[in-house]
């Protein structure tokens, strides 16, 4: 768009045709305050705060509903201007109650800071204010009416950002109201989105309210752990009597790849890290039992016998069981331990999605694959199977706001009419399964039309769709694990043909992504690289077996049939996700790395308690491939992260280290914290500028640096920018080119099939996301409703 | 829900005046209350279901209207004006007579159920003050003493 | 069922029909009625327009803005319909005088609303009236079905080839409805929030479509325009200020009710003569001469002219022509917070400053009349009123500060007599429940 010359305090300004006059100042540094206006939201020039002169216009006028044109002259210091905004502050300030000294928000508030920054020292209210006592919306949603200043960012967020319309206001006058779906309590995706948007203490969280000032915590920006998006949120910790507790999670950060977004789990479900059911210390089985011990009795166990397995029966007689929580730095060494140390190929890990299929679809087609950040601004997006508001929150949200915001294309496939139809400008219902059928079709099987055909979507509606996706231009596929195996290969031709278009292969877990990149399978290395092929990685890590080891289901059979000497269980819980007879596993040594006593766990020889992704650094990469810093926010004493642990029992059997993790160099001795996280430690600190100057110290074994080190430089796509991704900002990572020819065993893939409030094991001990679960069940079934 | 045959149709010819269905709101929820004394749930969830609305966004807009209500008032609503021109002219005399007469207060029900009572902003009656509605029928140049006429006549009528 | 009244002033030509039977359709066209539409449907669209900006008829709700002027900004081409909305929300304190319109002469309405669509090229009109009007409501949609039943509206109407619909609108309940933009959220269904300006209506209105609004007089007005041309229009009342006016007689007067003046009549003769005077040998004390949201006029400043531009000038405004008469006896105090507590109560909330601004006001002034008063809270007041001024969301701001403003400038006197725990002088002995003083 052309662009538009205006003049603000004196200053020239150039800004496009159409921007609203409140970012044009904001552009060149000139703040102009407001409560109401939002970007991305839609206007209300409600608040008055932004009011401004604008030469020629007698009144003054609101800078957040002023498109600015060629000539503009404002002034935003003048005495008129600063008396308005001190003005609306000390109205608001009337009824507001100035319980700033308990009040969650005090403190990081902005009618707080609005008072400081224009109000008025002296309050000419002497009247009684209006009051009404504080309510409790939902087990995670409280309502304090007095404190509200009637902005309506909670309800468009809520309508517009969520498309869940549980919040409108009621009344008129001063004794507006913003009200609940449900009269006195609200149904909703509990998303808190409300809460973070709220500028005053109105709204405030279950978990957070009345736990801290928010200037006694200290704030980590790291990768949310629960689903597959790789949101940023932001960690409030302050010490407690176990290392750092969390109290509260939110998006004040920005920064990241969800911009405003949270759901429930990343605001909230970090309440599994102080569970009291949490494991805090080594349990070995003696006499049946599994006792607590010390850490040293523990790896000297473990050692020994992985020692003499692999010794006397060889590696195939051990087996090993990654996980999709841990970080890249974590699978890699696991795939990296399991072949070297362990010499065994018997590797796996829970499959979500056929990622060796789609980067074998993908061999040879670069800049293939879609961020998360492509998501929301891709002209035109086909979707099939999966339910993203559901199980991909951060990606349903970037799809609904693409459409909002950007009037993106959206095309949904699905066999339920799941609510990103609202969104789509077309939506085709099909029976269970027929995914692949889909797939074929578009990529012109014509054959199959006749069995997609159904009484609402005729075989000329199905080509007439093909046609239409035919005739988009960068356009984005995604789909969920629904399409797998070989209708990836088919869908991807079909897709290759659309200029511009990419892809997006959902996978359901934190790193399940970058478990797969990582090599945790039988017969894949990281990068996808096979076994069998002798290539770098033989060159680089040295005699490692080439022939592809047990799956999941196999090991299991093997130790039934008593082949299955040991087990090693990094963060997983295969008994109880899978359903396999816990009996399986009696005549192997099973030793189990998790926080809680699991299914699994409880099966085990030695259970060594492990730290969670909000307690070590690291990368993660979300189901978009990207690639992404995870940092150290708590800490629970008497854990330790599987890294540590991994190079622990390496040590313990007689391996050398060194040869394992290449740390060191230069003669550093000094731990500078680079292990230990945000809250200690300068390197950690400042790590960029480290990097930057090739200084970055890669100290001790332990330090998932060094790991990141060899990721990047034998993982083909992974040599992102280092910099970037220790500023925290999220670097695409590109794996294409680099997987195999053949067919994956996709019948061993398994969806994780979490909804808005489960989360797996982590779910399981979150009390916030079974508050909320039990508080829906009191409640007769939520039918869902038609939006404006 | 059932309403009555002139609702319907009167709703069913209303649907046809505008482009959206929810265009019909505001009359529709005045008629409904008219037939069914109060906004209930039930009215809301009907209405809301016709209209393709969230009950909420049906009570966020009956909220705003100061004639909606969701709660059960009299057969007959007293709807005393005291804005200006009814003020100068002795509207407040008028009010203050009908609480004591009927003994309750400002959007008070009697227990009988016969009358309710409310102070209205102006109702448009202001050369004839002062003035007050009983539902939508208009009473205008009013004295305490006219009141007392006025009232026993639908006290009789009520009673029938 | 509103009494009628008559003054040889008057100049009936809105209300020529009044009281002559003129709901029944055969006799709205005994007395020419739908020949202006007629007539219209053979002119121009810009001659209409034309000869209504000459007419020099500006709006009746209160703004005063030139209806032809205002119909010249709707765009000739548009892909989204057009409409015409006839603002038949009478709310403004002291004002009844659509009311009068829609019981004696609903068909002026139409033929009002029509001709502002074959101007402005719509081809649908929404009459809204207030929801409290239920009476008005059933003569109104009894007028539009006989309309419709002798081809006066729908189809070709009057065998003209030009298709024009109307239909008729309720409210429930709300003043700030009869602000134009939350009049049409209000049409839409939806709480009565006005719109974010621009777009105006005119452009971007009912549903998307350029839309006219204009009052229910304004419109009633247009056939006697197109009929009697603009000049004579025009030249009824003073330059600018065509025509005449229904001005609503209300408060201490010996003949209160509506009287239809030429624009421009002098205020104090129309209290002193048309208005009869003021009862029980009292004195005027001070006029609101345009409904409750226009700044007061003293008993010395009445001497004026009652047209938009005069007013202006005398530091008040013509409003909505609701004329409101205080005595001697009046509190000011009181009817400056029974003023503000009509704007409390009907602000939507929606923006700060009135939404906090009419609370805080309405609880200062109340206590402030029952002796709870301080010094500095006179000045408060005037503070407040001064910072909502202008700044509000819609002019419903203005309407609660600008009035406070006057009668805190003009009668400040009888403010300070309520300080010091002094209980109102004008209640009787015990009337006010006495609040102790504060520090």
């Amino acid at each position: 768009m052309a662009d538009v010359n205006i003049t603000v305090d004196g200053k020239k300004v150039t800004a496009p045709a159409g921007t609203l006059l409140i970012e044009a100042c904001k552009s060149v540094g000139i703040e102009v305050p407001s409560f109401c206006y939002y970007p991305g939201l839609s206007l209300q020039g409600a608040c008055r705060m932004c009011l401004v002169k604008i030469e020629k216009i007698p009144k003054l006028q609101t800078a957040c509903t002023t498109v600015i044109s060629e000539g503009m002259t404002v002034t935003t210091t003048s005495d008129e201007v600063r008396q308005a905004r001190k003005s609306m502050v000390e109205l608001l300030l009337g009824n507001h109650p100035l319980d700033c000294p308990v009040c969650d928000a005090g403190g990081e508030c902005e009618l707080q800071d609005m008072t400081f920054a224009y109000g008025a020292a002296e309050s000419k209210y002497m009247e009684a204010k209006n009051h009404k006592d504080e309510q409790q919306w939902s087990p995670v949603v409280y309502f304090d009416r007095p404190r509200c200043i009637l902005c309506y960012r909670c309800v468009r967020v809520c309508g517009e950002g969520m498309d869940v319309w549980a919040l409108g206001v009621q009344n008129r006058g001063v004794v507006s109201i913003i009200a609940p779906n449900k009269e006195d309590h609200l149904e909703c995706e509990e998303c808190g989105m409300c809460i973070d948007i709220c500028p005053v203490g109105a709204l405030t969280s279950g978990a957070y309210r009345y736990k801290t000032r928010p200037w006694e915590m200290k704030h980590v920006g790291t990768i949310c752990t629960h689903c597959g998006d790789g949101c940023k949120t932001t960690l409030g910790v302050r010490r407690s009597d176990t290392g750092m507790e969390i109290v509260r999670g939110d998006n004040r950060d920005k920064s990241g790849i969800n911009g405003d977004f949270l759901c429930i789990k990343g605001r909230y479900a970090f309440d599994f890290a102080d569970s009291a059911e949490r494991l805090n210390q080594p349990l070995i089985r003696k006499e049946g039992r599994l006792t607590p011990s010390t850490w040293e009795e523990a790896f000297e166990l473990v050692g020994k016998h992985f020692a003499e397995i692999r010794d006397k029966e060889g590696g195939q007689a051990i087996g090993v069981i990654g996980s999709n929580r841990t970080t890249n730095e974590e699978n890699y060494l696991l795939s990296k331990f399991a072949r070297v140390v362990l010499k065994t190929n018997n590797l796996d890990h829970h499959r979500t999605a056929d990622f060796p299929a789609f980067v074998a679809a993908l061999t040879g087609k670069l800049d293939i694959t879609a961020s998360m950040r492509d998501v929301f601004n891709a002209p035109a997006i086909l979707l099939i199977g999966n339910n993203p508001t559901d199980q991909h929150p951060l990606l349903g949200w970037q799809i609904r706001n693409n459409v909002r915001l950007h009037r993106a294309r959206l095309y949904v496939i699905n066999t339920l009419p799941i609510k990103l139809r609202r969104q789509a400008a077309n939506f085709t219902q099909i029976p269970a399964g027929t995914e692949g059928k889909v797939a074929a079709f578009l990529a012109g099987q014509d054959s199959v039309a006749e069995a997609l055909a159904s009484e609402s979507t005729s075989r000329e509606n199905w080509i007439a769709l093909r046609d239409k996706l035919r005739g988009e231009q960068n356009l984005i596929i995604i789909f969920g694990s629904e399409i797998r195996g070989n209708d990836i290969e088919v869908l991807v031709k079909f897709g290759s043909a659309i200029p511009g278009a990419k892809f997006v292969c959902l996978g359901d877990y934190a790193n399940s992504r970058g478990a797969a990149d990582m090599g945790l399978y039988p017969d894949l290395l990281p990068g996808y690289h096979r076994v069998a092929d002798n290539g770098k990685f033989h060159r680089e890590w040295g005699g490692i077996p080439t022939t592809p080891g047990l799956n999941l289901p196999q090991m299991v059979d093997a130790a039934k049939a008593g082949k299955l000497q040991a087990l090693y269980v990094v963060g997983s819980n295969p008994i109880g996700r899978f359903g396999i007879d816990p009996f399986a596993f009696s005549k192997s040594f099973v030793v189990v790395q998790d926080m809680f006593l699991t299914e699994t766990a409880l099966m085990a020889d030695v259970v060594l308690p492990a730290a969670n992704a909000y307690e070590k650094s690291g990368t993660f990469t979300n189901t978009c491939d990207d690639l992404q810093l995870i940092k150290k926010a708590g800490e629970v004493t008497d854990t330790k992260t599987d890294f540590e642990m991994i190079v622990r029992i390496a040590d313990a059997m007689g391996f050398d280290v060194r040869k394992l993790v290449h740390f060191g160099g230069g003669g550093t001795r000094a731990d500078m914290g680079q292990s230990r996280g945000a809250q200690s430690g300068e390197a950690d600190q400042h790590g960029v500028w480290l990097e930057a100057h090739g200084l970055e110290p890669k100290m001790s074994p332990f330090d998932p640096m060094a790991i990141l080190d060899e990721i990047q430089r034998l993982v083909p796509g992974y040599d992102v920018s280092r910099m970037n991704l220790l500023a925290g900002n999220d670097q695409h990572t590109n794996l294409a080119g680099s997987g195999p020819s053949t067919l994956h065993n996709p019948e061993l893939i398994v969806p994780a099939n979490d909804g808005l409030f489960s989360s797996g094991t982590l779910g399981r001990y979150s009390r916030t996301l079974n508050s909320v679960i039990e508080n829906r069940h009191r409640e007769p079934a939520e039918t869902e409703v038609a939006a404006d | 829900m059932t309403f009555s045959d002139q609702f319907e149709s009167r709703f069913a010819e209303m649907l046809s005046h505008y482009p959206t269905k929810r265009s019909v709101l505001v009359p529709t929820l005045l008629y409904a209350q008219d037939e069914v004394g109060y906004l209930s749930q039930e009215v809301i969830a009907e209405l809301a279901q016709r209209l393709d609305l969230t009950e909420l966004e049906v009570r966020n807009v009956i909220s705003y209207y100061s004639m909606l209500t969701t709660k059960p008032r009299g057969k007959y609503n007293l709807q005393v004006c005291t804005n200006i021109s009814c003020m100068l002219r002795g509207a407040e005399e008028i009010f203050d007579w009908c609480r004591q007469r009927l003994d309750i207060d400002h959007k008070g029900t009697t227990a009988d159920g016969l009358f309710s009572l409310e102070e209205v902003e102006c109702i448009g009656a202001c050369s004839w003050a002062p003035a007050m509605q009983v539902n939508y029928d208009f009473h205008e140049n009013l004295t305490v003493e006219k009141m007392d006429t006025i009232l026993d006549e639908y006290k009789n009528r009520g009673m029938q | 069922m509103a009494e009628l009244v008559s003054h040889p002033d008057e100049v009936k030509i809105v209300s020529k029909r009044f009281g002559r039977g003129a709901t029944g359709i055969d006799r709205y066209l005994e007395l020419d009625g739908y020949k202006a539409v007629q007539k219209a449907l053979g002119m121009q669209p810009d001659g209409i327009i034309n000869e209504v900006k000459n007419s020099g008829l500006r709006g009746r709700g209160g703004a005063g803005f030139n209806t032809g002027m205002k119909w010249s900004f709707v765009p000739k081409q548009s892909p989204k319909p057009k409409y015409v909305l006839c603002n038949g929300d009478e709310s403004e304190p002291g004002t009844c005088k659509d009311r009068l319109i829609f019981e004696h002469d609903p068909h002026a309405v139409i033929e009002g609303v029509v001709i502002a669509g074959i101007a402005v090229g719509s081809h649908t009109g929404y009459i809204y009236i207030r929801g409290e009007y239920r009476y008005l409501s059933n003569i109104m949609q009894q007028a539009i079905k006989d309309a419709y039943a002798r081809g006066f509206l729908g189809k070709n109407i009057f065998g003209s080839g030009y298709d024009f619909d109307v239909y008729w609108h309720g409210g429930a309940g709300a003043y700030e409805v009869g602000e134009e933009s939350a009049l049409m959220e209000s049409l839409e269904g939806k709480r009565g929030i006005p719109r974010i300006r621009p777009p105006f209506p005119a452009v971007v209105g009912l549903w998307g479509g350029p839309t006219v609004i204009n009052n229910a007089e304004t419109l009633a007005s247009v056939p006697h325009i197109i009929l009697g041309g603009a000049e004579w229009y025009a030249s009824l009342g003073p330059a600018k200020n065509g025509g005449t006016r229904l001005f609503c007689l209300s408060g201490h007067l010996n003949r209160p009710g509506v009287y239809e003046l030429p624009m421009g009549y002098n205020l104090k003769k129309m209290i002193h003569e048309v208005g009869g005077g003021i009862p029980d040998g009292q004195n005027l004390k001070a006029v609101v001469p345009g409904g409750s949201s226009t700044p007061v006029l003293s008993a010395d400043e009445i001497d004026v002219a009652m047209d938009f531009d005069s007013m202006m000038k005398a530091g008040s405004m013509l409003g909505s022509g609701g004329v409101v008469v205080l005595d001697e006896t009046t509190c000011m105090v009181k009817f400056a917070l029974r003023t503000i507590k009509f704007y409390q109560h009907e602000s939507c909330g929606w923006c700060i400053p009135c939404r906090e601004g009419t609370d805080w006001l309405k609880k200062t002034l109340t206590r402030f009349h029952a002796g709870g008063g301080l010094k500095k809270d006179i000045d408060n007041m005037y503070y407040l009123s001064e910072n909502m001024l202008g700044r509000t969301f819609c002019p419903l701001g203005d309407a609660a500060a600008m009035p406070t403003m006057a009668f805190i400038k003009k009668f400040r006197k009888e403010f300070e007599d309520h300080l010091e725990g002094r209980p109102c002088p004008f209640e009787k002995e015990g009337a006010v429940e006495q609040l102790p003083v504060m520090a």
